[in-house]
Parts: C-alpha cells; sequence; structure tokens
C-alpha cells in the first residue's frame, strides 16, 4: 500500500485524495518512509520536515473531512528546491555560506502551493547557488541518479529530479537558468519545465541570473507538471518582471494533449544546431525516434536553422557571472549566513573576504572572478555588452523561425547521466551540457523536457526538448501529454517504471521490481 | 559613541559626462587595461578577487587565472557578431513602466530582520570595525 | 591633524578661478521606499521599517514606487531638465556595510532627467545660471553607528553597528554641469545654489528638505586653474576635491571658501592637489583628507536586471509640468514687486527664510509690511533665542490674527508682544490669549481723562508748557499715564486726549 501510493502520479494521488480513497496523512507517509529508504543511496534531500509534513497533511485532511473545496493537488506531497525561500525550512542554495539560514519570509510559489495545500516533504539538494549541471557543487555532497547511484542526475536541480524519479516525491520545484530543470529531468527520466520568463514569480528565488532565472515545475508526467504550473503561476506584484497575462489552465492543455493522440496541423521545428556531433549515438537515435513517432500523429517536420545560437553558451557564460556577481555580493557576513573572523581579527572587509572564501565553493568563485571580469571598466562592452547583442540575435533567430514552426524541437541534453567526477575539474565540458537548453533562457521562451526511452549503449534516460514562443506554455503541455501518450502506448508502460528498485529491503517492496 | 553624518551614496563621475554617454568604458582603461581582451593576469585576477570581496591564496590565483584564461578565450566568441549595429536586450520579455503603488505594506519585525544576523545588538547588525570610508 | 596652511580669500580668487560642481541628494516624502512598500520613515526603533527588500534577503526583489517616479519628474521639471522617453536603472556595485545588496540600485547611463539649468540668486541680486547635467533616481543607504575609538568616529571605532531603516529611502541625485564664471562669489554662489534646490524641493512638496536631517544633502567639488593672461588660453582644469559632510547652507558657503583658500596655498607653493573626498567639519571650520579617489574605483554598473526600463508618457510629462509651482527665482520676483517691498526689505525676508509664512500670513489678511515686521523681527528673535525654527513657534494664521487685533487698536505693539508670548507657549489663539491676560488697550476714554487729567494735574510745569504750543511736552504725561494704565492703552489716543485735556 505504503509503497503503491509513492508510484503514482500526483493527478492519480490527487484523484485518490477527492474520493477519499486515500489520506494526505497516508500518502505523506508513504513518501516520508520512502525518503527514509532510499536517502542513504539518493541524497536528493537537504532537509526533510517529516514532523511538519505530517501535521500539514493532516490539517488537509481535516479540512477535507470539514467538507472545505481543496485545490486539485491538495493533500499531494512536494519537495522543494532549495533556492526558494521557506519561512519554516532551511534554504541554503547547496552553500555553506547559507548553511542554517531560515528566512523570515516564503517564496511566492511556496505561498502558493501552500494556498493550494500541497505538502512540502523538505529542501532538495542543488549545485551551490544553481551554478553547474550535476549537483556536484553541492556544499553537502552530491545526489546520486537513481538510474545508476554512480551518476550524476543532472544539475543544478539534480535534488528536484532525483526526488521525483526515485518516488521520494510525486512532484517538486525547480529553477531553471540555463537548463537546470529540463537537464535533469532528461537525465533521471522525468518531465521538467521552464516556463515562459515571468511567467512564474521569481520572488523568494534565491537569485543566480536575474534576466535568465524561472521557478517551474518537476513530476514524473506532463500532466502533472501542468497541475502544479496552474498552482504556482500567474502574476506576482512583488516580481516587477513578472507578466500580467491570463493564463489558460495548463492542466486542461496536457489532458486535451493525452486524449487526443493527434498532432495534424502542427508544425515542429528540428533545430540544426542542436543535434549532430557531439550528441551521444544513444541520445539521438531515441530522439529520431520520438521525431518519428511525431511524424506518424500528424505533426509537419521540418528542419530550421538558428546560426546564433552558436554563440548562446558564449553569451550564457558572461551575463550569467556577471549577472551572479553582483546578485551574490549580499553574501557579505552582515545580515544572514555564515561569518567567518580572520585569526586575529580584522576589519569588516577582512570579515566579508574571509567568510566569502570559506563559504562559496569553487565553482561559485569562479564564476564571481568572471562576472567582475566581465562588468569591470574596460571590458563592459567587450564581454557584457557584447553578449546582450547575442541574447538579441537569438531572439531574432527565434522569432523568424517561430514565424514558420509551431514549436522547436532538440534533445535535451548532448549526453545522458555522466559519471560522478568525471567531469567535475573541466569546466569548459561542464559548461557545454547546457548547450541545448540555454537559448531558450536567453530568450525568456518556455522549454518542456519528457523522456523519450533509454539510450541503448548505457541503458540511461534520453530526453526530448520542445520550445515554444514566449507565452505558449500551454502549447508545451499539450504536445508535452501527446508523445508522453504515444511513447507510453509503444512500451504499455512508463519510462520510470524501468528505473531500479533502490530499496529491495524496503516493507512493500514492490513485486513489479524493475521491468 | 557617535553616528557618522548622513553619507552620501552615490557618486558621478567628474568631469561631467553627457547623460547618455558610458563614463566607464568612455574614461577608463580600468584594471591592467593594457592587456587585451582575452589575455588575463594573476595580478588581474587578484583585483577582480579583491574587487569581489573573496580571499584567494597565491596558489588559487594561479590556478584561477588559468581557468579563467581559458574560459574568456572561449566566450570572447561573442565580440564576433556583436556588431554595433545590433542593439542589446537586457529583458528577454519587454516590459516598461512596471510599478507599484505608494502604499505601505507589512513589514518584518525586529526580531525577524536580525534573526540570521551572525552578530547583533538586539537592535543593530553588528560588524567589525570599518576600514575604508563611505562611497 | 595639523592645521592647514590657507590663503587669504582675495588672493586666492587674484591667482586661480575657482570651478565649481555640485551633487546634491534629495530625500524624497513618499509614503514608502524606493523599491520596497517599508515606510519612508528613519529614526525611531532601528530595523523595524525593514522588509525583505530593504535588508537585502536572499530572493526578494525590488519594484519601482510610482510616486517617486512622478516626484523625480517634476522635479527634473523644474530643474529645467528634460525627461528622458526611456530611462532605466543600474546597479552600482561597491561593498559596505550600510549598502544591504552591496550594490546600490541607481540610474547610470540613462537617467530620468538631464540638460537642465537653475537660476540662483547671489546675495546681491545678480542672477547667475548652474548648469545642471542630469537628475537621477537611487535609494540611500542604511545607517552606521561606530562605537568605541577615541572620537567615536569610524577611525579607531572598535566595532560598528547597523540600522537599516533609512536603506531604500527614495533620492534624487542632482549632478550640476562643471560652474565656471563664478569667481569670487563661490562660496555665496554654492550656498544660493542648495537654498534654491531646497526651495524647489519645498515648493513642490516632495522633500522635508531639512539639511540637519539629512534630507538634502551636499557633495561640493571644487578645483582651482591657474589664471592666464588675456589673450592666453585658459590653463586647463585642475585637480578637483569632493567635500562631504556639508550638513547646512552656512557649511555649503564655509567649506567652499576653504577649499580654494586651501588648495590656493598649495598650488601656490608648487605642491599638487590630490584628487580625494574631503569631510567638512563643522566644529573646525576645515576639511580633512578622506578616501582617495583612483582609476581602481570600479563600481561595475550594467543595467539593474530586477527592473524595467522608465518610460513616461508625454501625457504625464505634461500633466506633471502643468501642475509645477512657479519657479522659486521667479516668485521672489513676482512677490517683491506685490508686496511693494525696498530691495533692502526683500533681501531681509529671502536671508530669513521666512518667505513661506509671510506669504501664508497675508494669505491669511495681514498685510505684507505687518507680516514681515512680526516674522522677520519679534519672532525670529525669540526663535534665535531659543534656537529654533521661527516657523515652528507660531502659525501664519495666528500671526495674521495678532496683525488684526493691532490694526484694530485693541492691542498696543507692546501688547502684542505680550500676547504672542501667550501663543508661542500654548496658551491659545490670540484673542483667547487677550482675554485670559487681560492684555485689551483700554478703550474708555474715561479710564483715561481720568488718569490724564492726574498726571496733568500732577505736573503743572509740563501743563504750562504743552499749553504754550511746546507739543512735545506732552511726552512727559504721555509717559505718565501709559505706566498708569500699566501698558494696555494705545499711545496714540492718549496723546490725543492729552493735548484736548491740556488745552480745554
Amino acid at each position: 500500500m505504503s509503497h503503491d501510493l509513492t508510484r503514482l502520479s500526483a493527478s492519480n494521488l490527487a484523484e485518490k485524495l477527492t474520493s477519499g480513497e486515500v489520506s494526505s496523512a497516508e500518502a505523506t507517509d508513504a513518501h516520508l518512509n520512502r525518503i527514509e529508504a532510499v536517502e542513504p543511496d539518493v541524497h536528493a534531500f537537504l532537509h526533510v520536515a517529516a514532523d511538519a509534513a505530517r501535521a500539514t497533511a493532516k490539517a488537509i485532511d481535516a479540512r477535507r473531512a470539514d467538507g472545505e473545496k481543496l485545490g486539485p493537488l491538495a493533500g499531494v506531497p512536494i519537495a522543494i528546491k532549495d533556492v526558494l525561500c521557506t519561512i519554516d525550512m532551511p534554504s541554503t542554495a547547496g552553500s555553506k555560506i547559507l548553511e542554517g539560514w531560515v528566512p523570515p519570509y516564503d517564496a511566492t510559489v511556496v505561498k502558493r502551493l501552500r494556498a493550494a495545500g500541497l505538502v512540502p516533504l523538505g529542501k532538495t539538494n542543488m549545485d551551490e547557488f544553481a551554478m553547474g549541471s550535476s549537483t556536484e557543487h553541492s556544499a553537502y555532497g552530491p545526489t546520486h541518479n537513481p538510474w545508476d547511484l554512480d551518476r550524476i542526475p543532472g544539475g543544478s536541480g539534480g535534488g528536484s529530479a532525483a526526488a521525483v524519479a526515485a518516488f521520494e516525491a510525486p512532484l517538486a520545484l525547480g529553477s531553471d537558468t540555463g537548463g537546470s530543470i529540463r537537464q535533469p529531468a532528461a537525465l533521471t527520466g522525468s518531465v521538467g519545465m521552464k516556463p515562459t520568463y515571468g511567467g512564474v514569480s521569481r520572488y523568494g528565488a534565491i537569485a543566480l541570473a536575474s534576466s535568465l532565472d524561472q521557478v517551474g515545475p518537476v513530476s514524473r508526467t506532463v500532466l502533472d507538471s501542468a497541475l502544479l504550473h496552474d498552482v504556482i503561476g500567474g502574476h506576482d506584484p512583488r516580481d516587477s518582471t513578472s507578466l500580467r497575462d491570463e493564463w489558460p489552465s495548463f492542466a486542461a492543455a496536457a489532458r486535451e494533449g493525452a486524449a487526443t493522440r493527434s498532432l495534424k496541423g502542427l508544425t515542429i521545428g528540428i533545430v540544426k544546431e542542436l543535434q549532430g556531433d557531439g550528441f551521444q549515438a544513444g541520445v539521438t537515435q531515441r530522439f529520431q525516434e520520438a521525431v518519428e513517432l511525431l511524424t506518424a500523429a500528424g505533426a509537419e517536420v521540418v528542419e530550421v536553422s538558428t546560426p546564433s545560437f552558436e554563440y548562446a553558451i558564449s553569451a550564457y557564460y558572461l551575463i550569467l557571472p556577471a549577472e551572479a556577481s553582483s546578485n551574490l555580493a549580499k553574501f557579505d557576513s552582515v545580515r544572514f549566513g555564515l561569518r567567518v573572523n580572520p585569526v586575529g581579527g580584522g576589519t569588516v572587509e577582512d570579515v566579508m573576504s574571509a567568510t566569502r572564501e570559506a563559504g562559496f565553493g569553487p565553482e561559485v568563485k569562479r564564476r564571481i572572478i568572471l562576472g567582475t571580469y566581465a562588468l569591470s571598466a574596460g571590458y563592459y562592452d567587450a564581454y557584457y555588452g557584447s553578449a546582450q547583442k547575442v541574447r538579441t540575435l537569438i531572439q531574432r533567430d527565434f522569432a523568424r523561425v517561430f514565424a514558420d514552426v509551431d514549436v522547436l524541437v532538440s534533445p535535451s541534453a548532448p549526453t545522458t547521466a555522466f559519471k560522478l567526477g568525471e567531469k567535475l575539474d573541466d569546466p569548459l565540458a561542464m559548461y557545454l551540457n547546457d548547450l541545448t537548453t540555454i537559448p531558450a533562457n536567453l530568450a525568456g521562451v518556455p522549454g518542456i523536457s519528457l523522456p523519450v526511452g533509454l539510450a541503448p549503449e548505457d541503458g540511461l534516460p534520453v530526453g526530448i526538448q520542445f520550445m515554444a514562443p514566449a507565452r505558449e506554455d500551454a502549447r508545451l503541455y499539450k504536445l508535452g501529454a501527446t508523445l508522453e501518450a504515444l511513447l507510453e502506448d509503444k512500451w504499455g508502460h512508463t519510462l520510470l517504471s524501468q528505473a531500479p528498485d533502490l530499496a529491495p529491503q524496503e516493507m512493500f517492496a514492490s513485486e513489479e521490481g524493475a521491468v | 559613541m557617535s553616528t557618522e553624518t548622513p553619507p552620501t551614496t552615490s557618486e558621478s563621475a567628474r568631469p561631467a559626462t553627457s547623460a547618455n554617454s558610458r563614463p566607464v568604458a568612455a574614461n577608463s582603461n580600468g584594471n591592467g587595461g593594457s592587456n587585451g581582451p582575452g589575455e588575463i593576469t594573476t595580478e588581474q585576477v587578484a583585483h577582480l578577487a579583491n574587487l569581489a570581496r573573496i580571499n584567494l591564496t597565491t596558489a588559487e590565483i594561479a590556478k584561477m587565472t588559468v581557468e579563467l584564461a581559458a574560459i574568456v578565450e572561449n566566450v570572447a566568441k561573442v565580440t564576433e557578431v556583436a556588431t554595433p549595429d545590433v542593439p542589446a536586450t537586457s529583458h528577454p520579455i519587454p516590459l516598461t513602466n512596471v510599478y507599484r503603488p505608494d502604499v505601505v505594506g507589512e513589514t518584518l519585525t525586529q526580531e525577524q530582520a536580525l534573526s540570521g544576523a551572525p552578530e547583533h545588538d538586539g537592535s543593530r547588525f553588528r560588524v567589525s570595525a570599518i576600514l575604508g570610508e563611505e562611497q | 591633524m595639523a592645521k592647514a596652511e590657507l590663503m587669504p580669500y582675495d588672493k586666492a580668487i587674484e591667482m586661480f578661478e575657482p570651478v565649481l560642481g555640485f551633487e546634491v541628494h534629495v530625500e524624497l516624502n513618499t509614503k514608502t521606499k524606493m523599491f520596497s512598500d517599508a515606510p519612508n520613515f528613519f529614526g525611531g526603533e532601528p530595523n523595524t521599517n525593514v522588509t525583505p527588500v530593504d535588508l537585502g534577503l536572499p530572493g526578494s526583489l525590488p519594484v519601482v514606487n510610482e510616486q517617486a517616479v512622478k516626484y523625480s519628474i517634476s522635479l527634473g521639471l523644474a530643474l529645467g531638465c528634460s525627461i528622458a522617453p526611456s530611462s532605466r536603472f543600474a546597479r552600482k556595485n561597491y561593498f559596505y556595510p550600510d549598502l544591504a545588496k552591496n550594490y546600490q540600485i541607481s540610474q547610470f547611463d540613462e537617467p530620468i532627467a538631464f540638460s537642465g539649468s537653475v537660476e540662483v540668486e547671489l546675495p546681491d541680486g545678480r542672477l547667475f545660471t548652474v548648469p545642471i547635467e542630469r537628475a537621477h533616481m537611487e535609494e540611500d543607504a542604511g545607517k552606521l553607528t561606530h562605537v568605541g575609538g577615541a572620537t567615536g568616529r569610524i577611525q579607531g571605532a572598535e566595532y560598528s553597528l547597523v540600522d537599516y531603516n533609512r536603506a531604500g529611502v527614495p533620492l534624487v541625485e542632482i549632478v550640476t554641469d562643471i560652474i565656471y564664471g563664478a569667481e569670487s562669489d563661490a562660496p555665496e554662489l554654492a550656498k544660493a545654489y542648495v537654498s534654491t534646490i531646497r526651495d524647489i524641493v519645498v515648493s513642490l512638496g516632495i522633500s522635508d528638505a531639512k539639511m540637519e536631517r539629512g534630507n538634502l544633502r551636499c557633495d561640493a567639488n571644487i578645483s582651482l586653474r591657474p589664471r592666464t593672461a588675456p589673450g592666453e588660453p585658459p590653463a586647463k582644469l585642475g585637480t578637483r576635491t569632493e567635500t562631504k559632510n556639508v550638513n547646512s547652507l552656512r557649511s555649503v558657503e564655509r567649506a567652499i571658501r576653504y577649499e580654494i583658500q586651501r588648495q590656493a596655498a598649495i598650488l601656490a607653493k608648487g605642491g599638487t592637489i590630490t584628487q580625494e573626498t574631503r569631510h567638512w567639519h563643522e566644529d573646525t571650520g576645515e576639511t580633512s583628507a578622506g578616501r582617495p579617489k583612483s582609476d581602481a574605483d570600479d563600481y561595475r554598473y550594467f543595467p539593474e536586471p530586477d527592473l524595467l526600463p522608465v518610460e513616461p508618457s508625454a501625457e504625464l510629462i505634461e500633466e506633471l509640468r502643468a501642475a509645477l509651482p512657479e519657479a522659486p527665482a521667479l516668485r521672489r520676483r513676482r512677490l517683491k514687486a506685490d508686496w511693494g517691498f525696498t530691495d533692502l526689505e526683500f533681501q531681509d525676508v529671502v536671508n530669513s527664510g521666512l518667505l513661506n509664512e509671510i506669504v501664508a500670513t497675508t494669505a491669511a489678511g495681514a498685510s505684507a509690511q505687518s507680516a514681515r515686521k512680526w516674522w522677520t523681527g519679534e519672532i525670529a528673535r525669540v526663535a534665535n533665542v531659543r534656537g529654533v525654527d521661527a516657523s515652528s513657534l507660531v502659525s501664519p494664521l495666528h500671526v495674521s490674527e495678532l496683525v488684526a487685533l493691532v490694526d484694530a487698536g485693541t492691542l498696543t505693539d507692546r501688547l502684542a508682544r505680550q500676547v504672542l508670548d501667550g501663543v508661542i507657549e500654548g496658551e491659545g489663539t490670540p484673542d483667547e490669549v487677550v482675554a485670559s491676560r487681560g492684555l485689551a488697550v483700554v478703550s474708555d476714554d474715561g479710564a483715561l481723562i481720568v488718569a490724564i487729567d492726574e498726571a496733568l494735574a500732577s505736573q503743572p510745569d509740563v501743563l504750562a508748557k504743552i499749553r504754550d504750543g511746546k507739543v512735545q511736552a506732552a511726552g512727559a504725561v504721555i509717559g505718565a499715564v501709559m505706566k498708569a494704565m500699566k501698558g494696555q492703552a494705545d499711545a496714540a489716543r492718549v496723546r490725543e486726549l492729552v493735548l484736548e485735556r491740556a488745552n480745554a
């Protein structure tokens, strides 16, 4: 029973909660048990709030018993990326400099999910300040990929992706600056959506790069991401970059896509620049098979070229460090976080420098120094200024191709999950992991990643990414749900049901096991 | 105990520049500016670390210099296509005039404000002696 | 600190031309802060008027106060500036403990207002046009308190305490272009400029503009350049210093004079001026060296990614322009003409800083001359004795009521001063004080005649002189009568009656 509850999608669990078949307390307990069982292996969480989660679940059950009309996800457990401020849990962004810091306020998205009756289970691991593609840059140790514990789960949101992939939570929140939701989704066989920039509030999300960051849902199904997006999205007056649009129901879009299973009338553009050399064979193979499925379902698939995407990584690794160097200046040991006093004391300047030396990891220091360089006098125009121009070119490329196609498609990541430590000492190689995901952040357009199978050579998940014009998030949920349904029809199961059972000693060991 | 009189928190480049020029870019050759883009020296990294308030050991500076040089060499690619006719984009979705009404909202309590402080005196944040002056 | 050598001012001006520039920060009196909805109020219990935004807590985001933008546009217009169709916020990055985010949100290459000018009136009435380069929006920093150390100042302090209540208070920084041609009037011009800015923001109602509270702060840039012979090209600009901490109009004047004399002494001896900030010390009347400025200053400005461009519509700009009050210089010229004051009288009013009070008093019904007489006379005298603002002692309405009582003959000037004292002491309106203190003029001729007859009878020699036509002799009798009436009589009426009774 307990085990089965963790295998349900959020929408299925929500139905059982609504019908009264299952209580939130039971569902929450099941997930807390699962967390206890697999965390020693996976390490998806930095903080588990078991007592608070049980109390929240009971309160939801009581409200439901009182006949209160609750939201569609009320009572469903959720994991929250540690980049988001939570008033009742430490919020460290994976950094030593914020160890133990409990913010005096909730991020807007956290407020909204609490208001919707979701049950926060805890905070998930991440690369420090979301700088990384492997979660190895967490100050609290790496997260392991549930498909192969010797491999990385992607990053920076490896914790959220691994948590849903390891059935520790049906839903999670992530943040995506250059692929931190989509790339881990691809590497763990889960679903992740980066909404249109401004579609979801950034208030209370510890900023990495303000003009690129976007909070979004992480789940095992497209519908689940859509349901969560419906909860967290919409205008927030506390975020100046928040859009005032009236958004359609993304869950309705996903349900429609799953129901129709037809893509007639839809034109899909394969991005020429986001395939080919440098992409793992099995990634390319599963990607092409998925595209064939799309064609078979009636979509018109054409190849499009976006030449300036070639410059996207370069622009990204100037804009991100520049904004980050400024955003991370606030970690100075005065108002919150770590303080390190130099031996023999010192001025406040000495204390700040010693604190930041001890509190930041090597990747954070590298990017702060790089960003400081890119903004400094005499270099601004060549670096930051040029990068912002490249951003214009990338936006123009998107605008041009979106005149002809409804969505763009590419593999979500060039490779499947690599081994822990494999790229840790090669920052440039690590940066290339975001090749496919970065353009969407630079242009602010939405992107979704969903699993399309396992690479034959290593048996690890492969993801496909769809991108739509800004504000057309619903289009991605609809198309994603269609492809997901077609793939599951073909396979006869979900991809994640294939993942190794990480806790065979668990009390309610699954009789299905790994099929 | 006494207080400093209110500091001025900003300064402008002077001699004055016209309103729409970039004083920093226009009148400064900055730190180690004799090096062209792509060349990074240990002195520069040490200077940047100081600007960013991060202590680095000599060995860390040396390592960082090599890493930064490699990264900068790669990212400098942006200059190939960033021609003068291309405008810069700072926000992915263009918006303007996003304002808040001048209405007082909820504030933190003093206890909440100080809750994360490494050191405070009960009402104010406490820091070590300050060497430099206000900007 | 060693006493700096100074050159006599006249000699300094003979040898060098002073070149000026000012940066004036104005705190706007909006209800909330520039980028958060915390109350725009500081002082009081530390760290209580703060939100996560003002503390720069991780995850917090700024949102622009619309009223602050409107105030900034109005100020820009009042300074004769063009309003930028599109302006942006930028981050100025530097570490300092009073700066919660370790960057200040300001405006850099795209300020909201630029290219204006302000007419400034020198003490002798001449007008001087001060060119304005720009006015831009930014946020104030928190407040540091330095503890320990001999002087209690930053140097030698053991530790510092930070209160962020002031962090995020909206500021407009007004930056002048380089000001040439002030010559020997440089100190007076500096004072008049800051005073004019103060008048402008007060008339706009956008700032409390109290220099002593830091609502209005002036940084004065000054450099000297050697004079060249006629026909020769001017010498190139000298190295400037930026004097901070100048917190009164009088200090602005003194600081400029001091810096001219200090720099001239150094230059005359072949020395060089260090480019640095200097701190003005009100107590010693000197400036001292502060932070050296160098090329190493690198604020890494870049467009604030959390905020969007400010693009005021032409309609909004015109609406705000239409609502601008009369420019202070024009207003003064109009008032002087309306009131018919002499140059001296009007200058007296301007220097007293009580122009607005006099306007309000005349609006309440008093004549301009009476209003002037009371405000710049007795009220200013009491304020001076008590060391407070004259405007804080009494309201223009009460002054106009007092004047009306005098005009009606109910009070003599002497009695009116006593009534004023009662009003200042909070005893009520002038009418109430008259009643409670029993100060009205004795207007009953019968009582006066009794007193006059008595006085004339006791001074027969005076009576004789008056009857001989020596009218000035009446003074002695009038004095005696006034004394008998305890001052509560109208001296003019007493005089009339004395002459009448003497010749009866």
